[in-house]
């Protein structure tokens, strides 16, 4: 391979997919940084198996080939932060499936004296808050809401992101015209006011919440499924397609998206972190569902003890922070499996 | 140079008046709809408020508010209003929306515009030291720190650094936005104003610092292979002039772009930081909202935080027309 001195950066490269600076913005958010070595023999690349184009493989190709499944996971699981993000998020999601058998109570029932610190019974390791509440328990069964938030609202948002992105990308024109300034006014909104105001006039319960955040998270996807597709459909495959009869329908589906979702993939475990992170701002300020307990509720109603018993706000906290960073960390980790066209080019 | 500025501004004057028109009308629209969502209209509670109304008194409160008309002429109505600067009337407060929206946005700006200067000068700092020992340990360190303040949740970090700053150590103070009775004035109200806005802009900052700091680091790892970069080595400039001047200046074009981007996120970050430290300015305002279902209001300020963004976006965008002679007028 040629010049591995010069440091790739991801930005660059994503601007040449998704030229506008917001994209730019999010693949550096996301921290595309280092380049996996490509691979000095083609045989790394399953996904290669046309026998036209197992003959032109160069280093070139190889570079700019898509990346295959197995070895996308390789590197994946070779990078010690992404693998570390896997482990939180696998801790997060356990405590959340065994919250019933771990806490088969109510957790916002009563469990004993209130207000004892963590450390000063262990029954409650993580002490009680001002109503007896065991925080532990609260803490196990909020994951349930967080993550359950987090994935439907970014199960949404995706859905709508990638039929608008695709619609506007790959039919162009007016269509274009249209949708992108549906996208541009939607960015242009505050998000978080926005979804307050969805959220009370909507009156809050999860699933309430979860559609308010995806109507503000839906954009920023569509973003970058419309950019990747007008890079995409330029391409002589899809012409290729085309010239054989398939229908609009079969070339967005089953030609050009499954080549745009690598980027997308990297986006969706970002929303799926900022979901969290809204969801438990609005639980915190109080717009949350009443009936069940979150991260964010906790931590509202342990403000009101924070000179005394600040513990009850900290722990919480505690949980969102890793909860998300091992979101975050899976996200850069992916980018660098799934991207390494992002950094190829100098 | 002079001369020759002048046409090109007024092109990116005409191009931006083209995209943000349409824009401002979206929002208006979508602002319409989500207020005919709410529940209950003005009829009703003034009926509410009656205690009783027949179907009749209701038929005749509703043709009053012209709530009976169909939805285009209701439109109509509503953006006739706009065009006279009437937000509609906050029954809570009893005052012109537009006059309470007024009264808290100086406050607000002034709370993002300080947490935007702690962004910029700490994620530029972190981004310029990451990249000077990129793909070393320190490197990899500090990309893990600046994703550690991209999860944290800004409401969180307020509440903890005011157990440390306040409660424990009692530096600063917990919320407000001024000492109540002190009657300070000059110079000294202005630092005491300043000390009840640093905690507030630092966790509204933080999440930005990561930002910035990602960004620079890219961006300066760019740059530096550039070939003026190699020239100013070869003339034997030190390693940090060249940093200084060649490398970080070029690559903080991307990053001043970005800030007027992250305006919208800024002030949605600040409804809840507002909340966290009673800093009395729209976000609070915004949350008193909420809790008294004062849909007006709320509205208002959807309303009026979209339409600052896309000023300050045109603003951005002819300022950059004036800067940068290279940026194309499309």
């Amino acid at each position: 391979m040629h010049g591995t001195d010069t440091f790739p950066t991801g930005a660059l490269a994503a601007k040449s997919l998704a030229a506008d600076a917001e994209d730019r913005a999010t693949a550096a958010a996301l921290g595309a940084e280092r380049v996996p070595a490509p691979p000095s023999e083609p045989d790394f690349w399953p996904n290669v198996h046309a026998p036209d184009a197992a003959r032109t493989v160069t280093a070139d190709v190889a570079r700019l080939a898509p990346v295959g499944r197995r070895h996308a996971l390789l590197v994946f699981l070779s990078n010690p932060t992404a693998v570390a993000g896997l482990l939180i998020l696998a801790v997060v999601v356990g405590a959340a499936l065994a919250a019933p058998i771990l806490f088969p109570d109510d957790p916002l029932e009563m469990a004993g004296r209130p207000l004892q610190w963590p450390g000063q019974n262990p029954r409650f390791p993580l002490g009680t808050d001002a109503l007896g509440r065991d925080v532990l328990a609260g803490l196990v069964h909020g994951a349930r809401v967080s993550l359950l938030v987090g994935a439907s609202a970014t199960l949404a948002g995706l859905l709508a992101g990638i039929l608008v992105g695709a619609t506007a990308g790959y039919f162009g024109g007016v269509v274009d015209d249209v949708l992108s300034k549906l996208i541009e006014i939607f960015q242009t909104v505050p998000g978080f006011i926005l979804l307050i105001v969805l959220v009370a006039i909507a009156q809050p319960s999860v699933p309430a919440i979860a559609l308010a955040i995806a109507a503000v998270s839906w954009p920023q996807v569509a973003r970058l499924v419309r950019a990747q597709f007008r890079a995409i459909k330029e391409k002589d495959f899809v012409a290729a397609a085309r010239a054989l009869g398939f229908g609009h329908g079969r070339i967005i589906f089953r030609e050009i998206l499954p080549n745009a979702l690598p980027p997308v993939i990297v986006l969706a475990s970002v929303t799926v972190a900022t979901a969290i992170l809204m969801e438990s701002a609005l639980s915190f300020m109080g717009l949350g569902d009443p009936n069940v307990v979150s991260w964010g509720s906790m931590i509202g109603t342990g403000r009101d003890l924070l000179r005394t018993a600040w513990y009850l706000s900290a722990v919480p906290g505690v949980a969102i922070v890793l909860t998300v960073l091992s979101l975050n960390l899976i996200g850069d980790g992916l980018n660098e499996a799934l991207n390494p066209r992002l950094g190829g080019e100098g | 140079m002079t001369t020759r500025r002048l046409p090109r501004i007024l092109k990116a004057l005409r191009r931006t008046a083209l995209q943000a028109v349409p824009t401002v009308i979206g929002i208006l629209i979508l602002n319409f709809f989500l207020l005919r969502l709410t529940p209950g209209d003005a009829a009703d509670a003034l009926a509410g408020e009656a205690g009783a109304a027949t179907v009749e008194t209701l038929a005749a409160l509703k043709s009053k508010f012209g709530l009976d008309l169909p939805v285009l002429e209701q439109l109509g109505g509503y953006l006739s209003n706009l065009a006279h600067f009437s937000l509609g009337v906050s029954p809570r407060y009893n005052q012109p929306v537009a006059e309470l929206i007024a009264a808290r946005l100086p406050n607000t700006l002034s709370l993002m515009g300080l947490a935007l200067v702690f962004a910029l000068v700490i994620g530029i700092t972190l981004g310029a030291l990451m990249a000077s020992f990129a793909g070393r340990p320190a490197d990899r360190v500090l990309s893990v720190v600046a994703l550690l303040f991209y999860s944290i949740p800004s409401f969180w970090i307020g509440l903890m650094l005011i157990v440390l700053f306040s409660v424990k150590l009692g530096w600063l103070p917990t919320g407000g936005a001024e000492t109540i009775g002190a009657n300070l004035t000059g110079w000294d109200a202005v630092l005491d104003r300043a000390r009840y806005q640093i905690l507030p802009a630092l966790s509204l900052a933080l999440f930005y610092v990561a930002i910035y700091a990602r960004l620079t680091r890219d961006d300066m790892i760019e740059v530096r292979t550039q070939d003026h970069v190699r020239t100013a080595r070869a003339k034997g400039l030190s390693p940090f002039a060249v940093t200084r001047d060649h490398v970080l200046r070029n690559a903080l074009i991307p990053v001043t772009t970005m800030a007027g981007i992250h305006l919208a996120g800024l002030m949605g970050g600040a409804v809840v930081v507002e909340t966290v430290f009673s800093w009395p300015g729209l976000g609070r305002l915004a949350y008193e909202a909420v809790m008294g279902r004062d849909f007006h209001v709320l509205l208002g300020i959807l309303l009026l935080s979209s339409l600052l963004v896309v000023a300050v976006n045109a603003a951005i965008d002819i300022l950059q027309a004036w800067l940068d002679p290279r940026i194309e007028v499309r």
